[in-house]
């Protein structure tokens, strides 16, 4: 067990580097050797998507892999989300200004769930939202804001690639 | 030590309503101050933290659901590189004081008067010496350099147990001959009172009708998403203990421990960093366990369960049976409740009469019924002890009551919307005297409220009438649509009290210290709107700081829908006398008379002389100690004022809640395709806060109507350990929810406010399981437990379907019938 292994990855644009055993989880991998804690454990088997991460661009349970699994990917975690000067991504704003969180753990996970999802479908129907973000449990908020809080963040993106392009 | 809030203390503490400002930010539906933090990932829950030199702990618990530990052997464990130590029961005798219920603190002395319960205490061991009584029992710890390693270990232990009878059903645990749980209290009764308004036996005789029945709850579990965690570090030099726990309650974590450590309260400071939910609270084995094992071993110590350990222990709740006699007349009219019911409390009951109590308090509803009795029993099991979650007896008892309305409806012919506000308490009846004590012991008199019209205001957001005709067109069609309703009454705000402290400091900034604990609910943003408008400031002037017990003295914590009524009261009355506090150094200040001044957005002028003016932080300054201070004469230096809000009883919150659902008759599922609730909790203090509220109860509600259920087979093994068996609503199942609402203010606290918090969990039991019924009435299908799972369902289908034809429609009682009077 006490062999280790050093993982490289790019998180949030930065290259980091890690020490771990073979069986450390991407989830802890993240949490604790890169001080990633915005990333949570709600189950651990694969079931409450609070640990969702993406990878290479798709969305995964990072309880569900191994650290060294990720060594030379690409992965972005909530931290990441943010721009640089602290102004939130239309997500995260949106989640806040529909209600979309209460105590805000499972959070991290919709988070990354519905930026995979406005990448592929950037004017999903209330349908395609529960459908995407049914592998996420919240307990607190009966998942009735979030979706209204995903078809904001849609719109706002919309508007600023329209925006973009104009 | 005495706490504010005993029964002396309680009639004397009104606050005068007069002395209320209005309102201005309370009301408005402002956006979360905790918002930006959380969606950034820079929430802090507990295993984020980390202390330097910090080892981690993992749980042993028990794999048999009764037995005597025979031998333990911890020597392979110890040999891995890595582990620092594991402790056992016998390591902990003489160390570490008995853990008696939690619900001992709430039972008040006017209450065991009134009701005379029998209550019979017992400890929890906080890890088990010798016998173990339920499947998750904690039995040992380990504490090892990682978390990873201290899993390794917990597998090398060689425990060998002595099995013992085991008993998993309340009705067989209170047989002659059942295997007893704790020799030393006879049987396996742990609890039992009886409480009773009017004469039922009489009323039962005289009833045209009695319908006799038998309701069942299954075992529903809080389930945070947060997993629960302890970290606890002991000062090498002082003593002194600092833990931090995923506890609503961090105080009485900290009353325990200083008694079951032998430490003085003040040298333990307990913090509750940021929750991931609760949904049912108080404390547990680990909260002690963790800090005794930190003190020991004299290194900082964490540990975190896991989700299967979650399943197990933490917090299941609901479990009862009850059994009922109805008399009713031939207008739908209900003449008389008789309730005798189980609540299955597993292996201890840890919260005495919190649960049971609290359903007998609800049982009424919101209907006028001329007698009542009910009898409560807290039964054990081996099983995993049951607490108050969400609802706490609420949601049982509703479940039962509405199911029956909607029995003596189809029994009497009447439809049942018509047959509910037949029964409903009317306005002219308020206020309503229950006829039966709260558990605090004081009487229960409903709050201003206006049940007809609030069943009205659901029947038009609803359009029942269109649903009506939607549903016999879908019946044509073959789909199976129904509807349903439920009602419930919420007794919230509960005591003994809570408090604040505000505190204005130099720059003009105010915080609020609070002993209520938020865990998602808001209470940082609400708290602050309380304040604003109390004091004279803006929210965003003001932080609210909880969750530490070196914050303020007492506090109670967040949990039975309190925290809004009494931390908001508190904090309410507490920035009215900074406030006028700061008048009087103002007008020292400007030379003016304090009624001469006002205060807004933080900056006191003299009235009609705007250009005179002070801040906020001017007076602060001026409020500090030293030569420098210019405070009146006799005034105690610090812009603060501190206040303990003790509620004279519980203000009382209520809705009704409607279901529309459409069954699949080949697969016995059922889709919810809109739910619709009515909700008066008052004065809100943040409407979009309240909506949040009732949407996540109202889905907790449907799991527990639908899909939710910790199932123990015979033997005593949990079945249920992880989320593929134990099934939380997703998106999928949760339907869109209107929310409406009715405001009647409290009449029992200056701002009238009422609590929200478990509203919306309440009604969804039953009124999806009328709703059901309602779809399915064409067979005459019962439903007299939930969760209704499709296998379920499908049996009652077919049964029924047999019956009918067989007999012609007496269907599938699994309720138990209804019948006249012969």
């Amino acid at each position: 067990m006490s062999e280790r292994r050093t993982v490289t990855v790019e998180v949030n644009g930065e290259r980091r580097s890690g020490s771990v055993e073979p069986r450390t989880t991407l989830a802890d991998f993240l949490r604790d050797e890169l001080g990633l804690t915005g990333t949570h454990l709600g189950c651990e088997h694969g079931v409450c998507g609070a640990c969702t991460v993406l990878l290479d661009g798709r969305s995964v349970r990072s309880c569900l892999m191994l650290a060294v699994q990720a060594d030379g990917c690409s992965l972005r975690t909530v931290e990441g989300l943010a721009a640089e000067g602290g102004e939130l991504h239309p997500v995260q704003e949106a989640f806040s200004a529909e209600h979309g969180l209460q105590c805000g753990f499972c959070t991290p996970g919709f988070l990354m769930a519905t930026l995979e999802l406005l990448s592929e479908s950037p004017q999903p129907s209330e349908e395609q939202i529960r459908s995407h973000l049914s592998g996420n449990l919240c307990r607190c908020t009966g998942y009735h804001h979030i979706v209204k809080a995903v078809l904001r963040a849609a719109e706002t993106m919309r508007g600023d690639v329209a925006a973009s392009r104009a | 030590m005495t706490e504010p809030g005993t029964a002396n203390a309680r009639a004397a503490r009104r606050v005068p309503i007069e002395s209320v400002r209005p309102h201005q930010f309370v009301g408005q539906r402002l956006r979360r101050k905790e918002d930006a933090r959380l969606v950034s990932g820079k929430g802090r829950y507990l295993a984020d933290l980390v202390v330097p030199g910090m080892r981690h702990a993992a749980v042993l618990r028990s794999p048999v659901p009764h037995g005597r530990i025979a031998a333990f052997d911890a020597s392979e464990a110890l040999a891995l590189d890595g582990v620092d130590a594991v402790f056992t029961g016998r390591d902990l005798l003489g160390k570490v004081g008995p853990f008696v219920e939690g619900g001992r603190l709430e039972i008040s002395p006017v209450f065991l008067d009134k009701v005379g319960p029998e209550v019979k205490p017992h400890a929890m061991p906080v890890l088990a010496a010798e016998d173990v009584h339920f499947v998750g029992q904690p039995v040992a710890v380990v504490v090892a350099a990682s978390r990873y390693l201290a899993e390794d270990a917990l597998e090398l232990i060689r425990v060998d147990y002595e099995e013992l009878p085991v008993v998993t059903d309340p009705e067989a645990a209170l047989a002659p001959g059942a295997p007893v749980l704790h020799g030393h209290l006879g049987d396996n009764v742990a609890a039992h009172f009886v409480v009773e308004s009017g004469d039922v036996d009489a009323e039962l005789d005289r009833a045209p009708h009695v319908y006799r029945g038998r309701f069942e709850v299954g075992r529903q579990a809080s389930n945070a998403m947060e997993p629960r965690g302890v970290l606890a570090t002991s000062d090498d030099g002082t003593g002194d203990l600092t833990v931090w726990c995923t506890s609503a309650r961090p105080h009485l974590v900290r009353t325990f421990l200083s008694e079951m450590l032998g430490i003085p309260l003040d040298r333990i400071r307990v913090i509750s960093p940021d929750m991931g939910g609760s949904f049912g609270t108080g404390v547990f084995s680990e909260d002690f366990l963790i800090p005794f094992v930190a003190r020991e071993l004299g290194r900082p110590v964490r540990w975190v369960e896991d989700r299967s350990e979650n399943l197990l222990v933490t917090r299941h709740g609901r479990d009862q049976v009850h059994l009922v006699e109805v008399g009713y007349d031939d207008d739908g009219r209900i003449l008389a409740l008789k309730d005798r019911f189980l609540v299955d409390a597993g292996a201890y009951n840890q919260y005495a009469i919190t649960v049971s109590y609290n359903a007998a308090a609800h049982a009424r509803n919101q209907f006028d019924i001329p007698a009542v009795r009910l009898e409560g029993l807290n039964v054990l099991t081996n099983k995993a002890p049951v607490a108050p979650v969400r609802g706490a007896g609420r949601p049982e008892v509703t479940f039962m009551m509405d199911r029956v309305v909607d029995i003596v409806a189809h029994e009497t012919g009447i439809d049942p919307v018509e047959c509910r506000r037949r029964n409903l308490v009317r306005p002219e009846q308020m206020p309503y005297h229950a006829g039966i004590p709260y558990r605090d012991g004081v009487d229960i008199v409903y709050d201003r409220a206006d049940f007809p019209a609030q069943l009205s205001q659901l029947c038009d957001l609803v359009d029942y009438a269109a649903f009506r005709k939607e549903q016999a067109e879908a019946r044509r069609e073959g789909r199976r649509l129904g509807i349903g309703f439920s009602s419930y009454m919420e007794g919230s705000g509960f005591g003994p009290h809570e408090g604040a402290v505000v505190r204005v400091d130099t720059n003009g900034h105010v915080t609020v210290y609070t002993g209520a604990n938020a865990h998602g609910q808001g209470l940082a943003t609400t708290l602050a709107q309380v304040c604003a408008d109390q004091l004279g400031v803006t929210p965003e002037d003001v932080t609210v700081r909880m969750g530490d017990t070196s914050f303020i003295p007492y506090g109670i914590g967040t949990f039975a829908s309190r925290s809004a009524v009494t931390a908001g009261t508190a904090t309410g009355v507490a920035a009215g006398l900074v406030r006028e506090k700061a008048l009087a150094i103002a007008a020292e200040l400007l030379e003016v008379s304090s009624s001469d001044l006002e205060l807004e957005e933080g900056t006191v002028r003299v009235r009609g002389t705007p250009s005179r003016e002070v801040s906020l932080g001017d007076v602060a300054r001026a409020a500090a100690p030293g030569p420098r201070s210019r405070l009146p004469a006799g005034m105690e230096p610090v812009l603060e004022a501190e206040h303990y809000y003790v509620p004279p009883s519980v203000t009382w919150s209520s809705g009704t809640h409607a279901a529309v659902v459409e069954v699949d008759e080949e697969t016995g599922f059922v889709r919810v395709l809109r739910y619709l609730t009515v909700d008066d909790c008052g004065q809100m203090l943040n409407p979009t806060i309240v909506e949040g509220q009732v949407h996540g109860g109202v889905a907790l509600g449907l799991g527990e109507a639908l899909t939710e259920e910790v199932i123990y087979d015979a033997t005593g093994q949990p079945l249920t350990g992880t989320y593929m068996d134990y099934l939380l609503p997703t998106t999928a199942e949760t339907p869109p929810i209107t929310v409406a609402h009715q405001v009647c203010p409290s009449e029992v606290n200056p701002f009238g406010i009422k609590g929200c918090g478990e509203g919306g969990a309440v009604g969804p039991p039953a009124a999806i399981a009328n709703a059901i019924v309602d779809a399915l009435r064409p067979l005459d299908v019962r439903i007299s437990r939930v969760p209704i799972r499709p296998e379920r369902l499908l049996e009652l289908i077919e049964v029924a379907k047999a019956g009918s034809a067989h007999d012609g429609g007496v269907g599938a009682l699994e309720d138990g019938g209804a019948g006249s009077r012969s």
